[in-house]
């Protein structure tokens, strides 16, 4: 050891204990290109955002004067803005329900029945569309008067759904499209942390004659707990910041995007109206800084509720 | 361990917290007081004057527009100019109809994009507000171009409160009913029994009738039979566009205004609305009782797909649309014949259709505004707009030439006098410019959506919009 490891206080172990010793100028350039990336497509904008989030910044003329706290005023009275989170919060509901419901069902029977890598790759298959594409094809997919959803509903008498045209069915509709999407994914991301058990625990309550019930939630649930609270944290940030899906199929052919009746509008679809439409960028960063705060009280709030950093294996 | 790496997560942030800021510090340290970046740009700007180029030297116009289907007739213009003017070559560029505003808005703020492109009434007065074209006047004035060559009302649309112009026109559109042949004919309904209906939004008058007639449900009762089934409607008399719109133009516009309804105080460039006026809320109240009674498509089914979809599938008889669609209803895509009438007579005792029209704008930070502006004043010569209009596509701003185009469009057996009639007739109104048009829309739009749902009553929903209108045009 250093006379400067040893100087280092001893909340810093790692430091300490020269386990980076030597490794810091080779870490250094490893980190280098994301570091470059971070500080120019995040860091620099974001600061610049909160700076733009105090002027009335003109995007087409891109330019504004300081306003001060005007931005932030006219927010807290804009009964828009907590009509499209009231919105948000509904569609994220719906969506991380379900679709965390569908994946860890997934995940347990890829986990528990198949081995056969074909079938976990096929699982991610919806997945791999882009988000247009998906918005696009389920769009014609449910159209009340087209859609191959309906024609064949009408086979069992059931009459039309207006999917995406009912103010009370497009958020449901968009949640469980985004649900059919991504649960292939978060199923995967589960399923690994599914390998992380260790297997002798199952045997263990299968020779102690436990169900796979009792072993679903007496095992996986409890030590799944981790990998689960990392999965939520993300899947909710994404579901929080929800725009392309709602963007495209709301708005892409005859309506209005948000639509109907602003049924749809999202937060992140009112951020874009201000700043791309209404031409309003300042306001639109004033918005995206309170969604940012919105966004890291969430996550800091699951994390310590849901204990992620801990493991209940050791 | 997890402690440990926290511990590195928060060094790492805060290490590059610190290099943003040294970074962001020598970026704004020159004009940190007031507007930093702004002010270098103008800076820039008034510093180098866009002409400079020597003339003998060939530069490269880039003009930008959206309808696909007028870029080959556009590309004949601009390669006619090209050999008078061999110094000056063209590149047209086309996206669709939502990318285009995109990009453009892209453009203006990076003081990149076309040198010119064509414009839209409903978008030009925020451009103005933002400073990013260039006023004609000294040019048009310098040529001596005749503005009174145009329609009458055209070239004034593109002439700020303070008298300059940012655009010449090139074509302009009007609304009609286009009508599936087919099911007027299934219902001994003939256009010109259209062109001579009356409307009213009390009992809907001998318009009303028509569209009843043109109803029929699945057990092929007719919509003024009273067997008629409004829940199980197989066609509807009449389809309406997807996006019923703050102002519109497809939609209720020209049934509105031939009440008398007029959307701004003063126009262009109102500061008041009339959204509360009771002549409005009269027209949609009519067209909520029309979806009731199963004569109208409801808007639910037009919404994701559009009401062009709708009506090509053979669910509605007729439908108000504009003459830019004309060449979509007489091609492949409708798989049946179509045919035209004017918009029915209204309560003020003359029909009435909204009248757009399109020009073209020189962008600010264009280098080449000298060879811009000879391109604009090209595309608006009657030399390229009889191109244009021989091409049948839209009508032409200049008489002759939009003669030119109802005659090639006579040729080809296709009678488009129903759009045109609006013209010659003087029952049209302009297009209701403003500055916030897209604020009106967004906050219009979904009004007219509850309504046509039935989810609020029209005249109280249209009066809080009107105060929220007005708020937006006061401020």
């Amino acid at each position: 050891m250093t006379a400067v490891q040893r100087a280092l206080p001893r909340r810093w172990p790692l430091l300490r204990s020269g386990n980076l010793h030597g490794g810091w100028p080779s870490a250094f350039w490893f980190l280098l290109p994301a570091l470059i990336g971070f500080v120019a497509f995040y860091l620099y904008p974001a600061i610049r955002g909160v700076y733009i989030s105090f002027t009335d910044w003109n995007l087409i003329a891109n330019e504004g004067d300081w306003v001060g706290t005007d931005n932030y005023d006219r927010l807290l009275d804009d009964s828009r803005v907590w009509d499209s989170l009231k919105v948000t919060i509904r569609y994220t509901v719906i969506n991380i329900v379900s679709q965390t419901i569908l994946a860890i069902g997934i995940a347990v029977l890829m986990d528990r029945l198949t081995k056969s890598v074909v079938i976990r790759g096929i699982i991610l298959f919806p997945w791999l569309i882009p988000n247009v594409i998906v918005a696009m094809l389920w769009v014609w997919m449910l159209d009340g008067n087209l859609g191959i959803v309906n024609e064949f509903l009408g086979w069992f008498g059931v009459d039309p759904i207006r999917f995406f045209t009912d103010t009370d069915k497009v958020i449901p509709t968009l949640a469980g499209i985004n649900t059919w999407r991504h649960m292939g994914y978060t199923a995967l991301l589960i399923f690994a942390g599914l390998q992380t058990i260790p297997k002798n625990l199952y045997e263990a309550a299968a020779l102690d004659g436990a169900t796979e019930r009792q072993m679903f939630f007496g095992i996986t649930m409890p030590l799944l707990r981790p990998i689960l609270a990392l999965v939520l944290v993300i899947t909710i940030v994404g579901s929080l910041q929800v725009f392309d899906t709602v963007y495209v199929a709301t708005g892409g052919f005859g309506g209005q995007p948000g639509g109907p009746a602003n049924a749809s509008r999202v937060i992140y679809l009112y951020i874009y109206q201000n700043a791309f439409d209404f031409n309003q960028l300042g306001y639109a960063a004033a918005i995206s800084v309170l969604l940012v705060v919105i966004l890291l009280a969430v996550t800091f709030v699951q994390l310590k509720l849901l204990r992620a950093g801990e493991s209940d294996l050791s | 361990m997890r402690k440990t790496i926290w511990r590195l997560i928060a060094v790492f942030i805060a290490l590059t917290l610190v290099a943003a800021a040294c970074g962001n510090d020598d970026d704004d340290g020159g004009a940190g007081e007031a507007q930093p970046a702004p002010q270098a740009t103008e800076a820039a700007e008034e510093s180098a004057p866009a002409p400079t180029e020597a003339p003998v030297e060939a530069v490269t116009i880039e003009y930008w527009l959206w309808d696909g289907n007028q870029q080959p007739h556009y590309q004949q213009c601009a390669d006619d100019f090209t050999a008078a003017n061999p110094n000056i070559n063209v590149e047209i560029v086309q996206f669709g109809w939502g990318d285009y505003w995109t990009n453009l808005t892209a453009a203006f703020a990076s003081d990149s994009g076309p040198d010119v492109f064509t414009d839209h009434l409903a978008r030009y007065p925020e451009f103005v507000a933002s400073g990013v074209l260039v006023p004609l006047n000294d040019y048009a004035a310098r040529d001596g171009v005749d503005t009174g060559a145009y329609f009458p009302g055209l070239a004034e649309l593109w002439v700020d409160a303070e008298g300059n112009r940012y655009g010449l026109p090139k074509d302009f559109d009007t609304i009609a009913l286009v009508m599936n042949a087919g099911h007027i004919a299934d219902a001994g309904v003939t256009a010109s029994d259209f062109a001579a209906a009356e409307w009213n939004p009390d009992d809907g008058g001998s318009f009303q009738e028509l569209i009843a007639k043109l109803s029929v449900d699945a057990n092929g009762n007719r919509g003024d039979s009273p067997d008629f089934d409004s829940s199980n409607v197989e066609v509807y008399g009449m389809g309406l566009e997807g996006n019923f719109g703050a102002f519109g133009q497809t939609t209720f516009s020209g049934f509105a205004a031939s009440t008398g309804f007029q959307f701004l105080d003063v126009n262009p460039f109102g500061d008041s609305a009339n959204y509360d006026d009771p002549r409005l809320a009269a027209t949609i109240d009519w067209y909520v009782r029309m979806i009731d009674a199963g004569y109208v498509v409801p808007i639910e089914d037009v919404e994701s797909l559009g009401g062009t979809t709708v009506f090509q599938n053979g669910s509605a008889a007729v439908m108000a649309d504009g003459s830019w669609k004309i060449g979509t209803y007489i091609g492949a895509d409708t798989p049946f014949d179509v045919e035209f009438a004017p918009l029915p007579t209204g309560p003020s005792g003359s029909r009435a259709s909204m009248f757009n029209g399109l020009a073209d704008s020189i962008n600010r930070s264009s280098d080449n505004q000298e060879e811009a502006w000879q391109w604009v004043k090209h595309m608006a010569s009657a030399d390229c707009q009889d191109i244009i209009g021989g091409a049948a596509v839209v009508f032409p701003a200049i008489p002759s030439a939009a003669d030119i185009a109802v005659a090639s469009h006579q040729a080809n057996g296709v009678d488009v006098t129903a759009f045109t009639v609006h013209v010659d007739e003087g029952t049209t109104f302009l297009f209701p410019i403003t500055d916030s048009a897209s604020q009106i829309e967004a906050i219009v739009g979904p009004a007219m959506q509850e309504i046509l749902r039935g989810q609020a009553d029209a005249a109280d929903r249209l009066s809080q919009v009107a105060d929220e209108v007005n708020s937006v045009l006061g401020s």
